[in-house]
């Protein structure tokens, strides 16, 4: 077990809200769209209004299912509870979520690292419209007066509660993010954590390193990145290690994360936490998909990222041998993350180098992802042949690839587009002879090993041929001239 | 005029349909009754004459066209206002949703206007349906049209009162805990409460949503049946729809009760008024002289089932009836926060009754105490269903009164809330069992007020539950269909 602080043990479990990328909400028609006219995304039943009732949504209880299966758990027979309380974002003042009987049970998922961090369950539920809180002190209580979109009202999403098996802020990021990317390989959710598809809450406690029963634990809200869990996660420990140190006790309650001051407040304390006298709701019968459904959609799973990261490396270490294993790690996970493996691996397997198929896979090609998904693998295999065979220098060869993703065009035709094949080499020979005859100080210069110098040879070149030079063979052949 | 009179539904429906005579004259005919009596009575919260009128053209210029509008033309009914009525008033005689225009009409309201029957007005009930007499309507009480110092009943005492007092062949009720078959025994009509998941709930405004079902109120059981075959059947929008469609309830009237085994609930015998065992045992016989085979059955478990209803019911209610927060529609009454803002709207907004029952609710289902209470009627719900199914291993139908006393006057229980809730002893069982059953007059009892004898199916057992009420009917007293005219001078 390690230690947070000197003689103090961390113990972190988390719970995530994840949207799923259904056409339709959780019990109406209302399309689950983002970013819409407020309140203009809404029919009766997503407004809760007298008389309506919910349908349940197929397709959501599929994706569930698939969340389910690619996080290891069992599908089981599962209803449908109403979760009492008043809220002027819940259009209803109930949710209807599931409690104590819900569709996914007892998963894991193994980290990077290797660390396996047990899932309890993941249910479905709706999620609830958004409020802001106009002037005053921006909060619920003490605004001058309140909005409410209900456009949101009725998303489904799938809430994926860990164990408390985390133990550090590195490894709740970890257990993040390899959640996330499970997420977005199922097709089940986008994963996007800015936009608030994917919420994380953190319950947080500490205990003296050693002991076995779990402290108090505080239920921490609001972090809407990777870095600010972790942020959150270290404050929040720190200061319970502190307040107990200092002979206090920690009372259970909620806290919300600030990000501007780095500091996580109460919420609200477990006196006042509310009641929420769940119950089944009448309005919904029990899901029980049949083992045929839970094995098809099983069947269907593509691989998970663990499995295409593993894969992916064995390509790349593949292709080449004495490839750093940890400096490619990160370019690697975001790959996988963007779905971008399937070509850079078919890449490779075409022959292409392997370290560079990443590079250009992780930076390029992921700024462009549905376009790279959507990339010829041919196209991709002769733009990398150019480049490493130094027909194209990398800033070139950067270009072609952004131009064939943004146009569709072949490497040829982005090339002859950009003109990068306007100067051969030959031609090349007699531009640099020019400017060194043009430049005799300079060129004197360079000579005597001012290196300073070569940038404003090479400059002078690319000036002449409008950029389209190859700096590396420009390079090769000052270096030529000097006689070196 | 009484319903003695007029015509029944399907005799106002062939007329309209053969062109013999216009929806218009019936629709005018209704109006002008309603006009007669409605300051006595207030059977309704609003009377949606010109639309009706509207509608009327619209089904005479169909059957000029050659054009059927269907088994209801033309047939004046009216709405509990209870159920979502796109365009038009539904308050459930709330102050909380006075004057809610909702954008949809429910399914049954849409099944109804598809086969021509044309909506009068909506009807007056007990708050949110909580109350057996419509005392607790926000909007004031309707009246017996039998004696209108007695209470019509409820919560659908609007509905049953439009019927009994020859406003209307059929309306519509919901019954939640009898609010069907309880007013329609105090008012002398028939009331069906179809089984669960039979009829649609979509845009019945809930109550206590594993109970609520929505049935006819009617003079006679074959426009009760004619009625329901134009509402049941499977809704894609009710979740609780059972995936069946409707049978041909009415072709089976008539096929008598020859060979059927027929149980009288003993359990429901000892508390009732004594003319009222009588009427029950009256219509037995009636039941054994169309050859059925008649017994007496104790089903004990039964008399569990009000303590239950009382536990689930509220429970369910405190959660359906928390949307009416001030936020979104109806009533809002500001403050300086949301939470007081919401807690001021529901306190100056609902009722004492419903009040009541949502304190209830909320408390049952509180932690530490819903294994005790909510959890516990759960089990008692399942054991009332099995005693029930047990029963109907050996009964086709079961019969019983449908209330321990005929409808009683103003006042008499207000201040009383166990007095009122032992309105529905006798027919809670069957919204508990998710069960359906029907009260049909039978005979005359205390201050020659009407008696309802109850008869009782199993699941889905409509048909054969309907045939035995017509056979019951049949036997039923002189003097029993519909009250003595107002006009002339029955208003104590």
């Amino acid at each position: 077990m390690t230690e947070i602080a000197p003689g103090w043990e961390l113990t972190v479990g988390l719970e995530v809200h994840c949207e799923l990328q259904s056409a339709t909400k959780l019990f109406c028609g209302c399309a689950n769209a983002f970013g819409q006219t407020p309140n203009t995304n809404v029919c009766p039943v997503c407004l809760g209004l007298p008389g309506s009732l919910p349908v349940l949504n197929r397709t959501a209880v599929e994706f569930a299912m698939r969340i389910g299966l690619a996080l290891n758990c069992h599908v089981e027979p599962s209803i449908f509870h109403r979760k009492n309380y008043f809220y002027p974002d819940m259009p209803k003042d109930y949710q209807v979520s599931q409690y104590d009987e819900p569709i996914n049970l007892d998963g894991y998922i193994e980290l990077p690292s290797g660390t396996r961090v047990g899932i309890e369950r993941a249910h479905l539920e709706e999620d609830t419209g958004k409020t802001s809180h106009m002037g005053g002190g921006g909060r619920i209580h003490d605004a001058d007066y309140s909005l409410v979109d209900y456009n949101r009202a009725g998303v489904p999403l799938v809430e994926i509660v860990s164990r408390p098996d985390i133990t550090s802020p590195e490894d709740a990021r970890a257990y993040v993010s390899e959640l996330r990317s499970i997420l977005v390989a199922t097709g089940a959710s986008d994963g996007r954590m800015e936009e608030g598809s994917l919420r994380v809450d953190a319950n947080v406690s500490v205990r003296r390193s050693g002991t076995t029963e779990l402290g108090t634990r505080c239920e921490v809200k609001n972090m809407n990145s990777l870095r600010s869990l972790g942020r959150a996660i270290e404050y929040e420990a720190a200061r319970q290690i502190e307040l107990l140190e200092d002979g206090g006790r920690v009372v259970q309650e909620t806290r919300h994360w600030n990000e501007n001051t780095g500091t996580t407040s109460s919420m609200r304390s477990k006196e006042e936490a509310f009641d929420y006298r769940y119950f089944p709701e009448p309005d919904l019968v029990s899901i029980a998909p049949s083992a045929e459904w839970v094995t098809a959609v099983r069947e269907a799973l593509p691989p998970m990222p663990s499995e295409r990261r593993g894969k992916l490396l064995a390509a790349v270490r593949s292709a080449s041998p004495d490839v750093d294993e940890h400096a490619i790690a990160d370019q690697i996970v975001t790959v996988v993350d963007l779905g971008i493996d399937a070509l850079v691996v078919a890449a490779i397997a075409a022959g292409a180098d392997g370290r560079l198929a990443l590079a250009r896979g992780a930076n390029e090609a992921a700024s462009r992802p549905e376009d790279a998904r959507a990339l010829k693998v041919e196209s991709f295999v002769e733009l990398l042949h150019l480049e490493s065979s130094g027909k194209l220098s990398a800033t070139q060869a950067k270009s072609v690839l952004a131009a064939i993703l943004e146009s569709g065009a072949t490497p040829a035709e982005a090339i002859a587009k950009l003109g990068f094949e306007g100067v051969d080499d030959a031609a090349l020979a007699v531009i640099v002879d020019g400017i060194i005859g043009a430049n005799p100080q300079e060129w004197q210069r360079f000579v005597e090993g001012d290196e300073k110098v070569a940038q404003f040879l090479l400059g002078q070149v690319m000036k002449q041929t409008k950029g389209q030079a190859n700096g590396r063979v420009v390079a090769e052949l000052l270096a030529l001239r000097k006689g070196a | 005029m009484t319903p003695l009179d007029r015509p029944s539904a399907a005799e106002v429906a062939a007329a309209v349909r053969s062109g013999e005579r216009s929806a218009r004259s019936f629709i005018e005919e209704s109006l002008t009754q309603i006009g007669r009596d409605e300051a006595t009575l207030h059977c309704f919260n609003e009377i949606t004459a010109e639309q009706a009128l509207a509608r009327a053209e619209e089904i005479d210029a169909a059957v000029a066209k050659g054009e059927d509008p269907g088994p209801l033309a033309g047939v004046p009914i009216a709405l509990k206002d209870n159920l979502c009525t796109r365009g038009i008033a539904t308050t459930c005689s709330s102050k909380i949703l006075e004057g809610w225009l909702p954008p949809y009409d429910a399914t049954v309201v849409q099944r109804l206007h598809q086969a021509g029957a044309i909506s009068v007005g909506k009807t007056n009930l007990d708050e949110f349906a909580m109350g057996s007499s419509t005392e607790n309507s926000a909007f004031g009480p309707s009246r017996n049209p039998w004696d209108t110092g007695r209470v019509p009943g409820g919560s659908s005492g609007g509905s049953a009162a439009a019927v009994a007092a020859g406003y209307v062949p059929l309306s519509l009720g919901s019954d939640t805990g009898g609010s069907i078959r309880q007013p329609a025994a105090f008012c002398g009509t028939v009331g069906l409460k179809p089984t669960y998941g039979l009829v649609s709930r979509f845009g019945l405004i809930a109550f206590a949503s594993s109970l609520d079902q929505i049935g006819p109120f009617a003079n006679t059981v074959a426009d009760a049946a004619l009625m329901l075959e134009s509402i049941a059947g499977h809704d894609p929008r009710d979740s609780t729809s059972l995936p069946t469609q409707p049978s041909a309830y009415l072709a089976a009237l008539g096929e008598g009760v020859e060979g059927l085994r027929v149980g009288v609930i003993s359990d429901f015998l000892t508390d009732a008024d004594a003319t009222i065992e009588v009427a029950v045992r009256g219509a037995a016989e009636a039941l054994c002289a169309g050859g059925a085979t008649v017994e007496e059955v104790a089903i004990p478990e039964l008399m569990n089932a009000l303590a239950a209803y009382y536990l689930i019911a509220p429970a369910e209610a405190s959660s359906n009836l928390s949307r009416y927060d001030g936020v979104r529609y109806g009533l809002r009454v500001d403050a300086p926060d949301v939470a007081k803002m919401n807690a001021a709207t529901r306190q100056a907004g609902f009722g004492p009754e419903v009040k009541r029952r949502i304190m209830l609710g909320t408390y049952v289902l509180s932690a530490g105490y819903y294994d005790a209470y909510y959890a516990q009627a759960q089990r008692v719900r399942t054991l009332v269903a099995e005693a029930f199914n047990r029963a109907y291993a050996q009964f086709d139908v079961l019969i019983g009164p449908t209330t321990p006393t005929v409808a009683f006057p103003f006042g008499a229980k207000v201040d009383d809330p166990l007095a009122m809730y032992l309105s529905d002893l006798y027919t809670i069982p069957s919204n508990l069992a998710g069960h359906p059953a029907v009260s049909v007059p039978f005979a005359l009892g205390e201050g020659a007020m009407p008696i309802g004898v109850q008869l009782l199916g199993p699941a889905l057992g409509e048909s054969v539950m309907l045939r035995a009420a017509q056979v019951v009917e049949a036997a039923q007293a002189t003097g029993v269909r519909g009250p003595v005219a107002m006009s002339e001078g029955s208003a104590r």
